[in-house]
């Protein structure tokens, strides 16, 4: 079987079982929600990874971690 | 410094929060998967078709648990970056490393063999969808291994070596942090207790179809298979509560001391067994420790060492530096007054290395490093005003103790009771308060498996990483006001969440009580 056959044979798999679900449309449009909520909203506008944000390089972010911790 | 306090208070709010809620569903996903795949099991050795239907049954609940439960856990993740970024940063390989073979490993295990369990029962073979739900039991069992290790690195940080320079802590042994005495024992309890709640939900649901009348077989056929799980569950459980105890005695005196309320320790210390504890009293005052207490002779020292006659130390002793050494042998360490001036002097070593770095001076970096290594085991000492600060919330710890061994006492029972009256006295099974028992055994089973982490993190204050970093040193200089308010929005996001799951689970059991579960689609 050629690989384009297999990549086939697992779409439709996926496909199908898509196709085939009833309880399942109901999670599936909860976990879509879900992960709109949590990386498009609150990861964008509510938790910047501040020592990326606020630093260049990995010298500068230790060099603030350590001015944090021991003044 | 008030705000300051608040941003320390909020931040570990947001992160008990958003823990909690994520622990509400990750149990139930890790201890559903295997008593789902024991069904499937008996399915395929017997080919009996209700057993059929009876998995798919079970299999929807899991999957509307996991699809709620998913990605809960990358709040967390959020949270590292945003309210802890000192502490996100310190800990450096050792987080990051297991957190990416979970990640990894989680994804991967997921995408592939949950699918094949719900898409493919008309698709593949019998045996390679057995295999499959065995491989999403196995998978999600082995996810909790990598958080649960980060998790016990905090707890008894090992195979680590902090770098002043780059200001993170260096992992120069994976095995020792993999194999982690703490963590095997930690992942072995935090899984087995996911198969008790699993169970007491497979129960509880049970009995309400049982109490409707509604498919009464099936429900029969679920309770026997759940109590055997439970019981195995609580069984081990409990011996890696055992085991967890004497991890505990050795690397944590403190919340052990803690979780008993004990501030002066003795040979053949007793357990308390029920009890009001003093929540005035303080480390070094003449207060009596309890207001009233059932005492179990022994049970301390057994619990702790496992020698009746060994002695426990308590708060005041460890502040004293009182400590039992891996041997069980009573050891007079460094007292917590004199760690709190080498953690200082171990700070001071990392400003005057941070210093030397600037201006490139390698001697004074090199007399700064050997001054950091001689100190670093109590660097997170020098943080802390006195030793009492080092004391974690007594009455907190010790009443979640209490109720997570007194409803784990009581599930134990109760699997053992159903078992009974499953081979024994069936017609008990028929009676509407057995039904209610097992309904209500439901919020029992979350509040004793809540109770547990309770102990195990508010026990473990004020260290975020043990003896090197305190929680009020690990939380980033951002204002109060912004972490209250992501407090609030995940409360109500979570809530929603969760009302979201009890209700489309709802929905679905109704529905199947007005049809035949053992009737394989």
């Amino acid at each position: 079987m050629s690989i384009k056959d297999s990549a086939y044979k697992v779409w439709r798999f996926y496909a199908d079982g898509f196709r085939g679900m009833t309880v399942g449309r109901s999670l599936w449009i909860l976990i879509l929600a879900k992960l709109a909520i949590f990386f498009l909203i609150l990861k964008l506008f509510f938790f910047p990874d501040l020592l990326e944000r606020d630093y260049d390089n990995d010298a500068d972010r230790a060099q603030a971690v350590r001015e944090n911790l021991t003044r | 410094m008030n705000d300051l306090m608040s941003v320390v208070d909020w931040s570990r709010a947001q992160f008990a929060l958003t823990a909690m809620y994520h622990w509400l569903f990750v149990p139930l996903t890790i201890g559903l998967s295997l008593i789902v795949a024991i069904m499937e099991t008996i399915y395929v050795r017997t080919g009996d078709a209700k057993w059929k239907g009876i998995t798919k049954f079970w299999m929807t609940l899991f999957g509307i648990n996991f699809a709620c439960g998913v990605a809960t856990g990358i709040i967390l993740e959020f949270e590292f970056g945003t309210n802890w970024s000192n502490y996100s940063w310190f800990v450096g390989d050792i987080f990051g490393a297991p957190l990416a073979i979970e990640g990894l490993l989680a994804f991967f295990m997921e995408a592939t063999f949950v699918a094949v369990m719900f898409f493919g029962w008309k698709k593949v073979s019998k045996g390679f969808h057995l295999a499959s739900t065995w491989l999403t039991a196995l998978g999600v069992s082995l996810s909790a291994l990598w958080i649960l290790i980060a998790n016990a690195w905090m707890q008894n940080p090992v195979g680590m070596r902090f770098d002043p320079s780059q200001m993170r802590n260096v992992m120069d042994n994976f095995w020792e942090v993999a194999f982690n005495a703490v963590a095997m024992n930690k992942f072995f309890h935090a899984v087995t207790s996911g198969w008790v709640l699993a169970a007491v939900f497979v129960v509880g649901v049970s009995s309400w179809l049982l109490w409707r009348k509604s498919n009464v077989e099936a429900a029969k056929k679920s309770m026997k298979v759940a109590s055997w799980v439970g019981l195995a569950g609580a069984v081990l459980v409990a011996w890696t509560g055992d085991g967890s105890a004497v991890e505990v005695a050795r690397v944590q005196p403190m919340k052990l001391a803690a979780m008993e309320g004990l501030y002066n320790g003795s040979r053949g210390q007793s357990l308390v067994a029920l009890g009001v504890v003093n929540a005035d009293k303080r480390p070094g005052d003449t207060q009596p420790e309890m207001h009233f207490s059932i005492d179990i002779p022994y049970g301390l020292s057994i619990l702790a060492t496992h020698d009746p006659n060994a002695f426990v130390p308590g708060i005041n002793d460890l502040i004293d530096g009182i400590e039992i050494n891996a041997a069980g042998d009573t050891v007079n360490t460094v007292s917590y007054a004199e760690r709190i001036v080498l953690g200082k002097k171990a700070q001071d070593a990392l400003r005057a290395y941070g210093e030397a770095e600037k201006t490139g001076d390698a001697e004074a970096m090199a007399a700064a490093q050997a001054v950091i290594d001689a100190n670093f085991k109590y660097f997170g000492y020098g943080y802390l005003s006195s030793p009492e600060d080092a004391v974690p919330d007594v009455p907190l710890t010790f009443y979640s103790f209490r109720i997570m061994v007194m409803t784990g006492g009581y599930l134990l029972l109760l699997f053992v009771v159903l078992l009974f009256v499953s081979y024994r006295k069936t017609s008990v099974l028929e009676k509407g308060w057995l039904h209610w028992v097992g309904i209500l055994s439901i919020p029992v089973v979350w509040i004793c498996s809540q109770a547990g982490w309770i102990v195990a993190e508010a026990g473990r204050q004020p260290w975020v990483i043990q003896d090197v970093l305190p929680t009020g040193a690990a939380i980033s200089d951002i204002p109060a006001g912004s972490v209250a308010t992501t407090f609030w929005i995940f409360a109500v996001l979570f809530t929603l969440l969760l009302f979201a799951e009890i209700s489309i689970m709802l929905r679905f059991i109704s529905k199947s009580t007005g049809s035949d579960i053992e009737a394989a689609k």
